[in-house]
C-alpha cells in the first residue's frame, strides 16, 4: 500500500490517539513540574485601645487572580517528585540512616503514602497474576472433561464475573462481606467473633481486594485457556498415551507446552490490567489499609482541591512502572520482528 | 479426542466435576443473591441476625405486605433520577462503539495491508497506549480542558473514550483483515477500483463478524468505564456506574442503600443479555489476539 493511501486510512485513528493519549502524557510532563500558587497573603494592622496587634490572611481576591493568570501553578522542577507525597527521598534517607533494622524500616517506608500505594499495586499484581493463570487452566481442564452438553451454560455462566463493570463488581462483594451481608454474618458466625471485620484490618483488606481480582479476572485466562485446548491435537495426546504417558503426563508434557504461549499472552494482558487496579478499591471502600497507584491519582484529582500538580507526578512514576513491566515484552518482540526480516 | 484418549479414573472425574461445581457458584451466586435481594427491604438483605431472612423476606412482609418489594427501584429510578444516567450511558455508548468502529476498520486495514516497517511500529505504540492507566491520561486531561471549557460535557467523554478504546481496536481489526484474503481486493484494483473503493466495495460486505466482535468489547469498555466518565463529566450528564458511586456517599446516612442495590442489578442487566446473545463472538473475540499468535 502507497504511504499516502496509508497515511490517508490510518489518520482518523492516528489522530485520536495522537490528541487524546500523547498529547495528555506530555501534559502530564509539564504539570507534574509546576505547583499550586500558594495563598496569597497579607498582613494587617489592627490597632484597638489596647495596643496594636498584626494579623494574617488570606487575600481571596488577589489569590484568585494569580492562579487565574498562570493556571498551571508556579514552577517547582523535580520538587514535587521528591516530596513526602512520592519518593520523599528525604524521610526515606533519614529512615534508612535511624532504623533499627529491616522491619523497622519497611514499616517506616509502608507510612509514606506512595511506596504504600506502590506495595499495595505491585503485591496485587504479582499475586493475581499466577493465580489468575492458574485457577483459568484448572477450570479450563475441568470445563474440557464436561459433556458437550454443559460446556455452554457453564461458560456463560463464567463470563459473568469478568464481563460485569468493576466498580459493580466489587460492591456486589462490599455488600456481601459487609458486618450484616451474608458472608461477612457467616464469617463472623464461624469465628465467633462478632466484631470480626473484613474492612477493618489491612491484612484482611489486602485478601478482600486480591480475591476480587481473581475472581474478576479468572474467567479470561478459562477462556482463552479453553479455545486452545480445543486445538491441542489429538494425535500427539494419542500418541503419548501410546507410549505409556499418564495423564497427568499427558498434561505436563503435551498440553501445557502447548499453551505456553497463550499463557505468555495472557500474562501480558493480566500484569497490564492488574497494574491498573482501581475499581475494586472505590467499590470495596479499601483505600484506607489499601490504595493503588491509580487511586492515589484520583483521590489527588477529586479532592475539593484538585492538586494537578501531585497527581501528575504520580501519573509519571506510574507510566514509568508500565514501561518498566513492558520492557521485556517489547524487547521480545523487536527480536522475533528481527529474526522475522532476517 | 477420542474417546479412550479422554477416560479418566473415577477419582480425576468426581475432583474436577467438583471443581467446577465449585466455580460456577463462586461465579454466579454473588449475582443471584443480589438480584433476589434487590427485591427486598435493607433489613431483609443486610440481617444481622440470620441470613434466612433475605429469602423468606421477613421484614420485607412486615413492612410491605408482600415478600416482594420494588421500593428499591422505584427509589433509584424515579426518586434519584437513575433514568437521566441510564439516557446518559446510552448516548456514551452508541456513539462511542459507532465512532471507534469507523475509525477502527479504516486504521486497522491500512495496517494490515501496509507491508512497511512503520506499520509494526504503529503496533507497538498502541500496544504501549494499551497498557496506559486510563486515570494517569484523565490527570492529564484535567487542566487543559478546563480550561478551554471542554470539561463536564458528553462529546468530550465521547471522543475521549474512543481514543482510549483505538489501540485495542485497531489490534482486534488488524487481526481479523489479516485472515481475508489480500487476493480479494487486490483482483477489485486490478479491474480499475481505487483503494477506498476496493475497500468499500469488497472488504466491508465480508468484514462484519469481526467488527461485531470488535464492537462488544468497545461497547463493553465504554459500558464499564468509571475513571474517564467520572472525572470528565459533570453532575447531569452523569453516566451510570459514576451515579452508583455518588449514590453510595449519599444514600448510607438515609438508610436507603437499597437504591444502589437496585441501581446495580439494572446496570448489570444489559450486561446480561449481551452475553446471552453474544457469548460465542465474545468468546472468539478473547480468543482472536493469542491463538492466532
Amino acid at each position: 500500500m502507497p504511504h499516502r493511501t496509508f497515511l490517508w486510512f490510518i489518520l482518523p485513528s492516528l489522530l485520536a490517539m495522537v490528541l487524546f493519549i500523547a498529547l495528555p502524557i506530555g501534559s502530564v510532563i509539564v504539570q507534574s513540574l509546576y505547583v499550586e500558587h500558594p495563598q496569597v497573603m497579607v498582613e494587617s494592622e489592627s490597632c484597638g485601645p489596647f495596643g496594636c496587634t498584626s494579623a494574617t490572611t488570606v487575600d481571596q481576591a488577589a489569590t484568585r487572580a494569580l492562579r487565574e493568570a498562570h493556571p498551571l501553578g508556579r514552577f517547582n522542577g523535580l520538587g514535587t517528585y521528591l516530596d513526602r507525597n512520592h519518593l520523599a527521598t528525604t524521610e526515606v534517607s533519614a529512615a534508612w540512616q535511624t532504623a533499627t533494622g529491616p522491619g523497622d524500616f519497611v514499616s517506616r517506608l509502608m507510612n509514606l503514602p506512595f511506596y504504600k500505594a506502590l506495595a499495595f499495586t505491585l503485591t496485587y499484581t504479582f499475586v493475581v497474576t499466577p493465580v489468575v493463570i492458574l485457577a483459568g487452566l484448572a477450570i479450563a481442564l475441568g470445563v474440557n472433561g464436561l459433556p458437550r452438553l454443559l460446556r455452554g451454560p457453564t461458560i456463560f455462566v463464567s463470563l459473568l464475573p469478568m464481563i460485569v463493570t468493576p466498580l459493580i463488581g466489587s460492591l456486589i462483594l462490599f455488600w456481601m462481606i459487609d458486618a450484616d451481608g451474608i458472608i461477612g454474618a457467616t464469617l463472623q458466625r464461624i469465628a465467633g467473633d462478632p466484631d470480626l471485620s473484613l474492612k477493618a484490618s489491612p491484612a484482611l483488606t489486602w485478601l478482600t481486594v486480591i480475591l476480587y481480582g481473581i475472581w474478576h479476572q479468572a474467567p479470561f485466562a478459562f477462556i482463552v485457556f479453553y479455545a486452545g485446548l480445543q486445538t491441542v491435537p489429538s494425535e500427539t495426546l494419542e500418541a503419548a498415551q501410546i507410549d505409556g504417558a499418564s495423564r497427568w503426563q499427558r498434561i505436563r508434557y503435551v498440553v501445557v507446552p502447548y499453551m505456553a504461549p497463550l499463557a505468555v499472552f495472557v500474562t501480558l494482558i493480566q500484569l497490564m490490567d492488574n497494574f491498573r487496579v482501581f475499581e475494586a478499591i472505590v467499590g470495596l471502600s479499601a483505600a484506607a489499609n489499601a490504595t493503588s497507584l491509580s487511586y492515589f491519582i484520583y483521590s489527588d484529582l477529586n479532592g475539593d482541591t484538585q492538586q494537578f500538580g501531585s497527581a501528575a507526578a504520580t501519573s509519571m512514576l506510574t507510566i514509568l512502572g508500565v514501561a518498566i513491566l513492558l520492557t521485556p515484552v517489547l524487547i521480545r518482540t523487536w527480536r522475533d520482528f528481527n529474526r522475522k526480516r532476517v | 479426542m477420542a474417546s479412550a484418549a479422554n477416560r479418566r479414573a473415577p477419582a480425576l472425574v468426581v475432583l474436577s466435576t467438583v471443581l467446577v461445581l465449585l466455580w460456577l457458584v463462586i461465579a454466579a451466586f454473588p449475582f443471584l443473591w443480589t438480584l433476589w435481594g434487590s427485591f427486598k427491604v435493607q433489613g431483609d438483605f443486610f440481617s444481622r441476625a440470620d441470613w434466612m431472612n433475605a429469602i423468606w423476606g421477613t421484614h420485607t412482609i412486615a413492612q410491605t405486605g408482600n415478600a416482594f418489594t420494588a421500593q428499591g427501584y422505584y427509589g433509584a429510578w424515579v426518586q434519584e433520577g437513575f433514568w437521566r444516567a441510564a439516557l446518559n450511558t446510552g448516548i456514551v455508548v452508541f456513539f462511542t462503539v459507532i465512532i471507534s468502529l469507523t475509525f477502527g476498520t479504516l486504521g486497522g486495514y491500512a495496517l494490515a495491508r501496509s507491508g512497511y516497517r512503520y506499520a509494526f511500529w504503529l503496533l507497538m505504540l498502541a500496544l504501549v497506549f494499551r497498557a496506559m492507566p486510563h486515570i494517569t491520561l484523565v490527570s492529564g486531561y484535567l487542566m487543559p480542558f478546563f480550561q478551554w471549557n471542554l470539561w463536564g460535557h458528553l462529546p468530550t467523554a465521547i471522543i475521549v473514550l474512543v481514543a482510549i478504546n483505538q489501540p485495542f481496536t485497531l489490534w482486534m481489526l488488524h487481526s481479523f483483515f489479516l485472515n481475508i484474503p489480500k487476493d480479494l481486493d487486490e483482483s477489485a484494483m486490478v479491474d480499475g477500483c481505487t483503494r477506498f473503493q476496493s475497500f468499500w466495495h469488497v472488504i466491508v460486505p465480508v468484514m462484519w463478524p469481526g467488527v461485531i466482535t470488535t464492537g462488544l468489547f468497545s461497547f463493553l469498555l465504554a459500558y464499564n468505564d468509571f475513571a474517564v466518565t467520572a472525572m470528565l463529566l459533570s453532575r447531569e450528564n452523569q453516566t451510570m456506574v459514576p451515579q452508583i458511586a455518588s449514590f453510595l456517599g449519599s444514600t448510607y446516612e438515609e438508610g436507603n442503600v437499597m437504591f444502589a442495590v437496585a441501581a446495580v442489578v439494572s446496570a448489570t442487566a444489559p450486561l446480561f443479555v449481551l452475553i446471552l446473545f453474544f457469548q460465542r463472538q465474545i468468546v472468539s473475540g478473547l480468543t482472536a489476539g493469542a491463538v492466532k499468535g
